[in-house]
């Protein structure tokens, strides 16, 4: 029977993949994802999973030999966070264009320096290009959710692409909630079995893989691995509903709150979308046709559907938890007003930076986002769109304070 | 062991038409290495000459299972594939079926190739990882003792002396000048089943050791001596020759550890001096041609000396 049950982030994470089930798991150590790696290791301890667990010395081994196990055939998962996430870098590249449906939970940390071991979004953020797929959860139900459908949406045919399973780290991997825990034959049953494509161990037609791939071919590889991702972003719509129909909790590439008739729109990524929701609530009680658009899938971006949600508001601020130093403004605010413009879409759009390192944003902050926004529907786009919230801005005196012991 | 006669009609696993240099010591190695079983092999590859030079896409020289992801992971990259077999196989035990493509008697075999730059250097975290953890693979160092497939640049194998293009013999300095790195003892340091040294100058001595090691449940290391004609600046017909000489002058002993007891397979009648071998190289040419040359020349018989009475101090000879 489907349970409900308190549980933490990364032990939901952990339960899913129990459930799942996986060949091979290869992963390393590091905050805020360890507690994934090492419930599971007590799955395999306890004779509860059949994987093979390989405790690699490396999160660039653990990336190598799982993309190396999943050509060999067979399903593969693993978590990492931050820095480790980095240290794989180059191997992500390499599981995507391999089209090497790997899945791996990220609990999302900032990258160093200085070394920080809470939640923001640059670790995954650094990685947008690498060709995985990329979908964020906003709390632990949907860190169990995602895992369990992105099992489903990499393995599709017609997509054959690694996922990243993002959750905020410490924000939600370690806050608890009450999970709602599904049969462990209803997850195996909606996950399937792993049909491998190609499968390296099959010795009687073998396969010569990575190879070397000069001007003459390179680029109608890339071309090809290009054509994956709308079927990847239709998968992603399929499997939201299936699992809404198998489930009761149905997703779909992000979700509208309180947006179909609002003026001025967040659109946010991740944990601070619930606090937004409070927002909503608050400023609505007032008056104000305040919504949300809580974006789930980042890659494949949906462009069209996300600049069609958009249109006919006042005025959006879209809030990034990463910084892209040197950028016009943050990750999400350039894709979203690149969308609104080659669609033709002309709403006001105003960027805040917030959170990173884990601060916390408060409700009243986010409160303080819809006023602005308010003002930039009264005014029009303003010449400087990137701001930053939450962040103190020390007086030269007040410096000296800090290091005059 | 098998004779000469049935090697040469084994399976070819690397197939002519590959872009190696003529006098390459790469493919002699993998192919002797290859032959030495008759088990299916999956191989894998790090990047270097021998990943780029079998597999420019849309040819292959490999007829058998073979991948390469990066550099610095051929061990890792093996220990996923090793990981992934043997998990499909104790499913399989457990009462799940075996996915029809693998056939349930045999027993496959799992061979890594990496150049000296990818085993000595960036890639030994992966290698010393994969040792600990025990998987079942033989690696094979095809060591060059430089990055040559990036235009000759010095490693940790390369030896002191040697002019490379990251260590050039210039009118201050004699090539480089820090011997090379132990591999072989410090992969046998991790206890594994199996380590060992050879060259391709000798096919007994490889392939006896190479189906001695594919026999072994667990992690085995060969490290190979293996000539560039391009990077030593030597003549590309005498490679089996000139890494002969480098086992007569006991600059690269054959020996083995098999589960901790060292052993000596070859010593050479009369050691010969080290100069011997280096003359035909041109990547020691400087050396030769003045006081600072044979200074370093005298070095480096120095360490030889002292390498070679370590190694038979191990091996428990006199």
């Amino acid at each position: 029977m489907p349970q409900v049950e308190p549980m933490e982030g990364n032990q939901a994470v952990a339960e899913a993949m129990r459930q799942i089930n996986p060949d091979v798991v290869a992963a390393y150590p590091i905050t805020p994802s360890t507690e994934v790696v090492q419930t599971f290791a007590q799955f395999v301890a306890d004779g509860e999973v059949d994987t093979n667990f390989v405790a690699v010395e490396s999160e660039h081994s653990a990336m190598s030999a799982c993309t190396s196990a999943a050509a060999a055939g067979g399903r593969v998962m693993n978590a990492t966070s931050s820095a480790g996430l980095a240290l794989m870098w180059e191997i992500l590249y390499i599981t995507a264009s391999l089209r090497m449906p790997v899945i791996l939970t990220v609990v999302n940390r900032a990258l160093s320096g200085n070394i920080n071991i809470h939640c923001d979004h640059s670790d995954t953020m650094g990685a947008r290009d690498a060709g995985w797929i990329q979908i964020y959860a906003e709390n632990v139900q949907e860190s169990y959710d995602n895992l369990i459908q992105a099992v489903a949406i990499g393995e599709q045919a017609d997509v054959r692409l690694p996922v990243m399973s993002c959750l905020d780290g410490f924000l939600v991997s370690h806050s608890y909630e009450l999970l709602q825990v599904e049969d462990d034959d209803a997850v195996k049953d909606f996950v399937g079995p792993y049909v491998p494509r190609y499968p390296l161990l099959d010795v009687e037609n073998p396969l010569t893989m990575g190879p070397l791939d000069l001007y003459d071919f390179y680029f109608e590889h890339k071309r090809d691995q290009w054509a994956a991702y709308e079927p990847a972003k239709q998968a992603v719509i399929e499997v939201g509903q299936r699992f809404g129909e198998t489930f009761g909790r149905s997703y779909g590439l992000f979700e509208k709150y309180q947006l179909d008739d609002a003026e001025v729109a967040i659109v946010a990524l991740g944990s601070m979308a619930g606090t937004a929701k409070d927002a909503v609530e608050s400023l609505r009680a007032e008056g104000v046709k305040a919504g949300l658009l809580k974006l789930r899938l980042f890659r494949p971006f949906p462009a069209e559907e996300l600049a069609e949600a958009l249109a006919g508001l006042k005025a959006v601020a879209v809030c990034d938890r990463a910084a892209s130093f040197g950028a016009q403004a943050g990750p999400l605010y350039a894709e979203i007003t690149s969308a609104l413009y080659t669609a033709g879409v002309s709403v006001p759009t105003v960027n805040y930076i917030y959170g990173l390192g884990g601060r916390q944003i408060a409700p009243d902050e986010i409160i303080s986002i819809y006023r602005d926004l308010e003002q930039v529907a009264a005014e029009g786009q303003p010449d400087q769109p990137l701001q930053f919230i939450g962040v103190r801005a020390f007086s030269k005196e007040e410096h000296a304070d800090m290091y005059a012991f | 062991m098998a004779r000469l006669q049935e090697l040469a009609e084994r399976r070819t696993a690397l197939t002519g038409g590959h872009r190696l240099c003529p006098g390459c010591g790469e493919p002699i190695v993998v192919r002797q290495v290859l032959m030495s079983t008759d088990d299916p092999v999956i191989a894998a590859s790090c990047t270097g000459c021998l990943e780029v030079s079998t597999t420019i896409f849309p040819y292959t020289a490999w007829a058998i299972p073979w991948i390469h992801i990066a550099f610095e992971n051929a061990a890792a990259t093996i220990a996923g594939i090793e990981a992934m077999y043997k998990a499909l196989k104790t499913k399989a035990a457990k009462g799940e079926p075996l996915p029809d493509y693998i056939d349930p008697d045999a027993n496959y075999k799992f061979v890594a190739f990496a150049g000296d730059g990818g085993t000595y250097d960036i890639g030994i975290q992966s290698l010393s990882g994969a040792v600990e953890r025990g998987h079942q693979f033989l690696y094979v160092c095809l060591n060059n003792e430089a990055y040559m497939n990036t235009g000759i640049q010095r490693s940790s194998a390369t030896p002191m002396g040697s002019h490379t293009t990251t260590s050039p013999a210039g009118s201050v300095l004699p090539g480089k000048t820090m011997h090379r790195k132990d591999l072989t003892a410090i992969i046998a340091a991790h206890d594994i089943p199996y380590a060992a040294q050879s060259i391709p100058g000798r096919w007994r001595d490889l392939t006896t050791k190479a189906a001695k090691a594919l026999e072994i449940d667990g992690p085995t290391f060969i490290n190979v001596l293996t000539p560039c004609p391009l990077g030593w600046r030597c003549e590309p017909a005498i490679t089996p020759e000139i890494s002969q000489l480098a086992v007569d002058t006991c600059m690269w002993p054959l020996y083995e550890v098999e589960y901790g007891e060292w052993k000596l397979n070859y010593t050479p009648k009369e050691k010969k001096p080290l100069d011997e071998y280096l003359e035909p190289q041109g990547r020691f040419r400087h050396l030769f041609r003045d006081e600072k040359g044979a200074d370093v020349r005298k070095r480096m018989q120095e360490f030889v000396d002292y390498k070679w009475e370590q190694l038979r101090a191990r091996c428990g000879e006199e």
